[in-house]
């Protein structure tokens, strides 16, 4: 389907290439959307006489409706996409964290309610959890990010929540008790560092799925509002054009797909090589 | 006995936090009620108070609140302050087209992933398989539907671009649910399989002298589902939220556009209604999962997971 599958199937056959390439595309689309300007020219320059172009040398990935450069709208779109599924994750990554370590080191009430809110907050299907967010907060991009942040909370929570229970019971945990250490201290120092392991792998997964719930909801109307270049949004302007211009709304599509399976491919090979130390994390 | 009981405990629990969190959310909500329910319509002081008396905004709010669970008990889920209809009604009458798309796809989606695990369990064959499943589950919904779209109808018109009339214009829609579906399935069912059959009772089978394809099937296949089981409720969400996204990319009428409007508009009662319904559902199919797994295997009874 896209270059980056291509490679993918091919390239199993010799030591994990996948790998290698997954890990190359992350960093061009990390480079990209640090310096899109290196790459491409003006996202919003639109040209009357170019509309609807399809593909071609002056055009890499063609033009839209507007005559706007499809390959520099996504190349810009990288910015977009990445930052907000970055600050999602990281707003779900942290809130995870702080709830799991509490709701591991109460005592029984306090992480029994604790672990119920993160059930009942697990019991809403992601996009209708995000949608009745932007609906109280309106659409755009501060609700997109803060909805699916709080939407992949409780994920990272449960798997923090039984880290601690396992880092609770080690013996250095048990010493510093024993040394009268304050329980602040014990916090900082013995326990968040150990329950930290499985997280950033986990995170890096979580961040393709937060990129594909963004780029849903901003498909639907939920985030950046045109004419900024975000992948989800320039796809839901695109198919308007379907039957005489695919490229302008496949393509960016493309991207997201092309980054969600680095992300996959990557967090997984690391999950693989960290095995054991992370297994049974998951609720 | 306690194991159940307590389970469905659990389960009403998580269901009144769910409410309450979304009803909190409502309470956040920056705005006046009363202005989104006169919308656009004409304006008045004696329009407002009306609208106050008739809603019952003037009560505190922990009134409205205790109101509003008792009412959600009951499946009273409020009036549209848009449609000025029951909710009820609103979400009745959209309720068949989805739950058409969601059934179908439900369905030829897990067909499609039991196939796939089943049959590609030869190395290259499942380098070839498991590729295209990362694809499709790394592969937004909607992009699916899109290319779908600008083969099958807009390159080849084998099906229509939009609608909900008649068997052709469901196939689309429901494949571009199912793909996803099928990609996280057969992962999830490929692992179980591999796990099945290292098992010392495939061994045996074995031995007994069962031929590969008879253990893979009627022996390990069986192990292979339990652990898919617990995937309902992930895979309710997925249809329901995957519904609102094709309905839009399909033009389908149905409960995804019904939200949809909703929240553009802020008709809160509907959004409230189908976001509590559907959280419901969740917890009432996780808690029936874990129910069956239960009397499956007693050695579950004992302790607490």
């Amino acid at each position: 389907m896209t270059a980056a599958t291509a490679q993918l199937s091919l390239g199993r056959r010799r030591p994990r290439p996948g790998f290698a390439v997954a890990v190359a595309f992350l960093l061009l689309i990390l480079l990209v959307a640090l310096w899109p300007g290196l790459f491409a020219g003006d996202p919003l320059r639109a040209d009357p006489l170019q509309v609807l172009q399809a593909p071609s040398a002056a055009h890499w990935f063609g033009t839209d409706q507007l005559g706007r450069d499809v390959f520099d709208r996504v190349v810009h779109g990288a910015r977009h996409s990445l930052s907000i599924g970055l600050a999602a994750t990281a707003i779900g990554v942290t809130a995870g964290i702080l709830l799991g370590v509490l709701a591991g080191l109460a005592h029984r009430f306090a992480d029994e309610a604790l672990s119920r809110s993160f059930d009942a907050l697990s019991a809403f299907p992601l996009l209708l959890l995000a949608l009745l967010f932007i609906a109280v907060a309106g659409p755009g991009t501060i609700s997109l990010v803060v909805a699916i942040g709080i939407a992949t909370l409780p994920h990272y929570a449960r798997v923090v929540r039984a880290q601690t229970f396992v880092v609770r019971q080690a013996g250095y945990v048990t010493q510093a008790v024993a040394f009268g250490d304050p329980r602040i201290r014990l916090v900082i120092r013995h326990v968040l560092p150990n329950v930290l392991g499985p997280v950033p792998v986990l995170a890096m997964i979580g961040l393709g799925e937060a990129i594909l719930a963004a780029a849903g909801l901003s498909f639907l109307g939920m985030g950046p509002q045109p004419p900024s270049p975000e992948w989800g949004a320039m796809l839901s302007e695109g198919r308007g054009y379907l039957h005489i211009a695919w490229w302008a709304s496949i393509l960016p599509g493309l991207a997201v797909t092309a980054t969600v399976i680095s992300l996959t491919v990557t967090g997984r090979h690391l999950q693989r090589r960290f095995e054991g130390r992370t297994d049974g994390a998951g609720s | 006995m306690r194991a159940v009981l307590r389970r469905i405990g659990t389960g009403l629990v998580v269901l009144w936090a769910a409410a309450s969190a979304a009803y909190l959310a409502l309470l956040a909500a920056p705005g006046d009620t009363v202005d989104s329910i006169v919308g656009d319509g004409a304006d008045t002081p004696l329009i407002r108070s009306q609208i106050i008396a008739e809603w019952h905004l003037d009560r505190p709010a922990v009134v409205q609140y205790l109101d509003y669970l008792g009412r959600a008990g009951h499946g009273d889920l409020g009036r549209s302050y848009l449609l000025q209809r029951p909710v009820r009604d609103v979400l009745a009458g959209q309720a068949w087209p989805t739950l058409k798309l969601a059934l179908s796809a439900a369905v030829l989606g897990i067909l499609l992933a039991l196939v796939l695990a089943v049959t590609t369990r030869r190395p290259w064959a499942r380098r070839v398989s498991s590729t295209t499943e990362l694809v499709l589950v790394s592969t937004p919904p909607f992009l699916i539907g899109i290319i779908l779209l600008s083969v099958f109808s807009f390159r080849f018109g084998i099906f229509p671009v939009a609608g909900d009339r008649g068997f052709a214009a469901l196939v689309l829609p429901a494949v571009t649910l199912a793909l996803p579906i099928a990609g996280v399935l057969t992962q999830v069912l490929r692992e179980g399989l591999d796990r099945a059959l290292d098992e010392p009772f495939a061994v045996t089978a074995r031995a007994r002298g069962l031929r590969a394809s008879a253990v893979l099937i009627r022996h390990a296949l069986r192990h292979a589902l339990l652990p898919a089981v617990t995937l309902i409720g992930w895979l309710f969400g997925i249809l329901l939220g995957g519904a609102v996204i094709i309905e839009s990319v399909f033009g389908r009428p149905g409960l995804g556009q019904v939200t949809l409007s909703a929240v553009t508009s802020k008709d809160m009662p509907v959004v409230l209604a189908v976001v509590v319904l559907s959280a419901a559902v969740y917890v009432v199919l996780n808690t029936a999962a874990d129910l069956t797994y239960l009397l499956i295997d007693p050695r579950l009874r004992g302790s607490r997971p």
